[in-house]
């Protein structure tokens, strides 16, 4: 029988205050009331009446809280809004009281016993039905938990018997044979829509064009026989774009060996054999063959990066999407060698603004509404939150860009950096092999429905088709204990021979690629532990469920490693063997899943030679009206409000930056407490050596010269860190490209051009790529309020992350002026580059010149800048980016809460025109302080090159500027930062 | 010197035993990880150990209650042991998330919910000391980082007029160093009487939501650029440890001094 104890604070409750407010935005203030909030445990177990009074006191904290068998009613209420999950969804919370109540009880639940979380919200007020319907949509998301709605005829049902979200299944434990022998038409519905079974249902898109199909038609001709379900689930895995990034691969435009292998690739050996001559040498250890991308941290360690993202998940459910994704990142910094611990997290979000209201379907009927711009911005946010927080990683640096093109699909981006030492004895932490005769060993979170087709669902737009089991919810603490238990000891006890993270693609995917290693396996997937029961063999195969990895444990070290993980709280258990047979061979209860030759699942896939055509230029179109201001104060301060370069002080704080004890230059800096570009942390307690961070993101050039966006991106990056103290020589570089529409030659004209400027620039600063991640198919393909079809398409964008190593963390550079007198100077040249600038956005300009990055003059700008930090030269930093010098310098000033005058009457570079000189993107820019006793020095650094000193840090608390004997603008810092904090408020 | 052994517990979710450990190594203890399903089997034993340590981090994810599910772990398994522990009149501390585990088992007076604004907050704060204890000597005020989402201090009226009279309170949040510079309010969460951290009635047992273990090194404070700039102008060295650090050196030079 099921029962249920609800759980209340006796004391004013914080979170029913927060949603007090919330419901009183949502159905007007003088319509609600007071809001109760009950934690529910619906306990579907057999407890004795003892036992369950040891269960609710476990439960319950006596000096805030009161506890009850049964339904808690408040004195008054008119409205009752009870929240769960949908059955089969992570409930983390159920599963810690599950937990609780078992040690509590010394009671082991049975199989399919559990505990269900819920919360009840109980509102008092005037809510119409209409009300409390929108209130109630605003506390759920339908995809993944149930809501229902009482009134106050509740008091009379109290007594009943609680329902729970009790997984049932009925799938058949058959292994079925799919027949390709039919025709074109039939083939390619298989491919686009997926198995059909018994009674004609699609299982979901396998995402395999004709090509692809044909292919495999003629493999099991060879093999004699038909593909079972679960191995053309595998290859429609293994071959998916997500997995095997074709368009990347591919032969394009007379490039024979493809944009990653000629460009990505090809960039990075260069730099190394260069860098292999010089004084300071490779500082490559592991690049594009791991899960990460490892460089060298010092003489002991490796340090690791990885930036992933996690588009569609999050377009759907935000917070399941975001948790996941930057859980998933954290588990390439696991499987990267024999496992790197994770030492920091970044993020990236490209969102549409929070004001767009148009309504989105996924259905020509309405009935799939797609979720809010600003709901899903919420939703990202709070996943990282939960995700980075609970798993004790700090997350330092990060971005949010907004774009209406992001409607659609929201970017996620997730990165994670590793640290790991480079040897354990001799043997050599950051490679791994798989032997043959070790135990394929599946730890952590058990096999469910979710995730099934994530792979090949992100490989497409998302559409009608798109499967709700795509959603995956992240149980980080089941990661955390996983991830303790492996990098912190079975790693350093020499218990395993290889990991890798079981990802996108599960099973299919990470024992598929380690198979290669031995150069076989054999699993036997009955044995793989489930969440319930009733998984058909190749939902076990391809589920995506999360938390967990895939190791080669060596028969010898089994029964060590089994106790260790038992002792740890972690589940691990053999699923079969590694061999060396060539063939992944796959069997539930001794019946055939998957028999495959691994030359044919990994290299079968047909080769594609991609077209590209350029598209029309954009026009220049000027939609301005007016003239440019006399004084452009106001422009400044409204500029500072934009959604692009607002404060993001919301999102900071709730990000742990500061757990492991490393933070050196903090998300927010100086005593305005001001975004900055990038961030320094130690890594190492014992160790003054730094990691800087940053990143370049410059969408709003793309459609303009996609060339020039990726070198501005590349720029950016590498600008941003070398501002805050980073090293030229010391500095790596990764890439995400997301696309969109990348079947279309115009788009693939654009991705070449990107991919080529990435090339070029990489070479000329020296700072080589380890690693990259891809997503092409970022459109939105559904219908509008209208029920009209709509495809929405982002922004191409490209993603440049930098990593390097800082010798000594005390060296690293703030963007806070420290003292009045100091003088303040301009690094780099001005030229009329607005196209796509923040400015022109503010002012509806479309078109324009986009700025031209000159890596040589820049190359040598930012060394003699090295230089003159290395030497202490330099008080506070910044560099020059979105919004160009005024916003640069209203940053300096709000940092340092300092006055600022400068004169930007004769400046170095081509630009003329005032707001030329203010608002213009030219790259490879930075401001820079310094003492004026320390200038003469300093100066002496850039002999010939483009440097001037613009004016001085002042007492007064204003930042002025002149134009020659005009002055042009003149802001008090407390304006600008009520600009500058006002945008997001009330987040 | 005597040698001070720490045991500093991990596992389920707890995050901070590295830094946690690294406090007390720089302090001149010998520290150790220890999981707690170690001590539970009987390959750690408490008795070995003069000092405990509960550091930070989200055991079992907060869910239920932070700090809940692991003060139902030791209480289910430990209880004998640490009461044992605790009339030995060695000494604990519990920071942040060790807080909220020291409050649930009830060995520290009151409780912590959630914050006010009903979110997670990493920040600096300044705190004034007012209590008794080993751990608190010649410190007088202290600016360290908070970070939680369930770091409220709450207590029923009797135990705050308590509290108070017998030095139990050991910090209070106050304008201070960090908080003028960034222009934050004092109290960040809303706890009453602006309470970060309480004692024991012997002062043997500190619980705090601020993280001394994440103020080990000046580079870890908001303004240690301007300190560093301003110290090089006059010829001054930065010093290398943070203010944070005088905890652990106050727990290590008590053990020893015994």
């Amino acid at each position: 029988m099921t029962v249920r104890i609800d759980v209340v604070p006796t004391i004013p409750d914080a979170r029913a205050q927060v949603k007090i407010k919330q419901f009183q935005a949502l159905a007007g203030r003088e319509r609600v009331g007071k809001v109760h909030i009950a934690d529910s445990y619906l306990i579907d177990a057999a407890l004795t009446p003892g036992e369950l009074t040891l269960a609710r006191r476990a439960l319950t904290n006596s000096r805030v809280e009161a506890s009850y068998m049964g339904r808690w009613l408040p004195a008054k209420f008119h409205w009752g809004i009870e929240i769960g999950f949908l059955s089969g969804v992570t409930d983390n919370v159920g599963a810690t009281a599950k937990e609780t109540i078992e040690d509590a009880t010394k009671k082991k639940f049975k199989d399919g016993e559990q505990v269900y979380s819920a919360q009840v919200f109980f509102i008092e007020g005037n809510l119409s039905r209409t009300h409390i319907e929108k209130i109630t949509a605003s506390l759920h998301n339908s995809l993944i938990q149930s809501a229902k709605i009482f009134g106050t005829d509740l008091r009379k049902e109290a007594r009943a018997i609680p329902s729970v979200p009790r997984v049932s299944l009925s799938g058949s434990s058959r292994v079925l044979s799919v027949n390709l022998e039919v025709s074109d038409g039939e083939l390619i519905e298989i491919g686009g829509e997926g198995i059909a079974n018994e009674h004609g249902i699609h299982r979901g898109p396998l995402a395999l064009n004709f090509d692809s199909m044909v292919s495999i038609r003629n493999h099991f001709r060879h093999e004699g026989r038909s593909p079972t379900d679960a191995e053309l689930e595998m290859l429609a895995q293994t071959w998916s774009e997500h997995c095997k990034h074709t368009i990347f691969a591919s032969a394009i435009d007379g490039i024979k060996d493809g944009l990653y292998k000629t460009y990505i690739q090809g960039a990075t050996e260069k730099i190394r054999n260069a860098k292999r001559k010089t004084r300071n040498g490779d500082i490559c250890i592991s690049v594009f063959k791991d899960n990460a991308g490892g460089i060298v941290f010092d003489d002991e360690y490796v340090i690791t990066h990885k930036v992933e993202t996690h588009n569609t998940p999050s377009a759907l459910d935000p917070f399941g999407g975001a948790i996941t994704g930057i859980g998933g990142v954290n588990r390439d910094a696991i499987g990267f060698g024999l496992g790197a611990k994770p030492v920091a997290n970044v993020y990236g979000f490209c969102f549409a603004p929070p004001e767009d209201g148009r309504r989105l379907f996924r259905d020509p009927g309405k009935t799939q509404e797609m979720l809010s711009a600003k709901r899903i911005a919420e939703g990202v946010i709070a996943g990282i939150n939960a995700g980075g927080n609970q798993s004790g990683i700090p997350t330092p640096n990060g971005f949010m860009l907004f774009d209406e093109s992001y409607r659609g699909k929201p970017l996620v981006f997730a990165g994670t950096v590793g640290l790991i030492p480079k040897k354990n004895g001799e043997r050599k932490l950051y490679e791994k092999e798989a032997k043959p005769g070790d135990y394929i060993v599946m730890v952590g979170g058990r096999v469910g429905l979710d995730g099934i087709h994530g792979a090949t669902f992100s490989s497409e737009s998302l559409s009608t088709s798109s499967p709700a089991t795509a959603v995956q919810i992240g149980d980080p603490i089941t990661q955390k204990k996983m991830s303790d238990a492996i990098v912190k000891e079975a790693r350093d006890q020499n218990l395993f021979n290889s990991i890798t993270d079981c990802g996108a693609g599960g099973l299919s995917s990470s024992v598929g690629e380690m198979a290669e290693q031995s150069g076989g396996v054999r699993v036997d997937l009955e044995k793989i532990p489930l969440k319930y029961p009733g998984l058909e063999p190749w939902q076990i195969w391809i589920s995506e469920s999360q938390e967990r990895m895939t190791l080669a444990v060596p028969k010898a070290k089994w029964r060590a490693f089994s106790e260790l993980m038992k002792s740890r709280a972690v589940e691990a258990t053999v699923i079969g063997e590694f061999t060396k047979t060539g063939r992944c061979v796959v069997t539930y209860n001794g019946s055939t899943a998957v028999d495959i030759d691994l030359e044919f699942l990994h290299n079968g896939l047909p080769k594609k030679h991609l077209l590209i055509r350029k598209p029309p230029a954009v026009p220049y179109m000027e939609l301005r009206v007016g003239k440019e201001p006399k004084d452009f104060s106001e422009t400044i301060l409204r500029m500072l409000t934009r959604l692009n370069l607002a404060s993001n002080e919301f999102i900071s704080r709730q990000y742990d930056h500061e757990v492991q004890s490393g933070s050196v230059i903090k998300p927010l800096q100086g005593a305005g407490r001001v975004n900055g570009d990038a961030a320094v942390f130690k890594p190492l307690l014992s160790s003054q050596k730094a990691v800087v961070l940053s990143s370049g993101v410059t969408p709003y050039y793309s459609n303009i010269d996609p060339y020039k966006m990726a070198a501005c991106a590349v720029d950016t990056a590498i600008r941003n860190a070398v501002a805050a103290g980073a090293t030229l020589d010391h500095l790596a570089l990764l890439d995400n490209f997301c696309w969109a529409s990348s079947d279309e030659p115009e788009r693939l004209w654009q991705l070449k051009e990107a991919v080529r400027a990435c090339h070029d620039y990489a070479i000329a600063y020296g700072t080589p790529f380890i690693s990259g991640k891809d997503s092409m198919f970022n459109d939105f393909k559904g219908y509008d309020e209208n029920g009209e079809f709509v495809k929405i398409s982002v922004l191409p964008t490209l993603l440049i992350s930098s990593i390097g190593v800082i010798a000594d963390a005390e060296k690293a550079v703030s963007i806070d002026p420290k003292a009045a007198g100091d003088f303040v100077y301009l690094l780099g040249e001005t030229h009329e580059e607005l196209g796509g600038s923040e400015y022109y956005r503010m002012q509806r300009i479309v078109g324009g010149r986009v700025p031209s990055v000159d890596g040589k003059k820049n190359l040598k700008i930012y060394r003699a800048l090295m230089h003159a930090i290395q030497a202490e030269l330099v008080a506070s930093a910044i560099s020059l980016g979105r919004g160009g010098l005024a916003v640069a310098l209203s940053k300096m000033a709000m940092a340092g809460k300092m006055g600022i005058d400068v004169d930007v009457g004769k400046m170095r570079g081509s630009a003329k025109h005032e707001y030329v000189k203010l608002f213009s993107e030219s790259q490879g820019r930075i401001v820079a302080t310094v003492a004026s006793g320390a200038s003469k020095k300093f100066e002496k650094l850039f002999g010939g090159l483009s440097m001037q000193k613009i004016g001085e840090i002042t007492k007064s608390k204003i930042l002025s500027i002149k134009s020659g004997k005009k002055k042009i603008a003149g802001i008090g810092i407390e304006k600008a930062l009520e600009a500058y904090r006002g945008t997001f408020k009330n987040y | 010197m005597k040698k001070v052994n720490v045991l500093v517990f991990s596992g389920y979710g707890l995050n901070c035993e590295e830094e946690t450990q690294y406090g007390f190594q720089l302090a001149g203890g010998r520290a150790d990880i220890v999981h707690i399903n170690d001590v539970i089997d009987g390959k750690a034993k408490l008795s070995d150990y003069h000092i405990l340590a509960f550091p930070g981090g989200f055991a079992y994810g907060d869910d239920t209650g932070s700090g809940k599910a692991y003060a139902n772990r030791v209480k289910n398994h430990l209880g004998p042991e640490l009461e044992k522990f605790l009339k030995e009149k060695k000494l604990i501390i519990g920071i942040c998330n060790g807080f909220q585990i020291l409050a649930q088992l009830g060995i520290l007076p009151g409780a912590l919910t959630y914050n006010d604004s009903n979110r997670y907050i990493d920040r600096w704060v300044d705190l004034k000391v007012e209590g008794d204890s080993p751990w608190l000597k010649e410190i007088e005020k202290l600016s360290v980082p908070i970070a939680h989402g369930e770091g409220k201090f709450v207590a029923d009226k009797k135990t705050l007029v308590e509290l108070a009279k017998k030095k139990q309170v050991a910090f209070r949040y106050v304008k201070g160093e960090t908080t003028i510079y960034q222009d934050l309010p004092a109290n960040p969460n809303g706890a009453m009487e602006d309470i970060a951290g309480v004692l024991s009635h012997d002062g043997r047992v500190l619980g705090m939501m601020p993280h001394p273990d994440r103020a080990l090194f000046t580079t870890q404070l908001p303004h240690w650029p301007l300190l560093k700039d301003t110290a090089r102008r006059f010829g001054a060295p930065m010093s290398e440890h943070g203010p944070g650090l005088q905890i652990f050196k106050n727990g290590v030079a008590h053990v020893a001094a015994r």
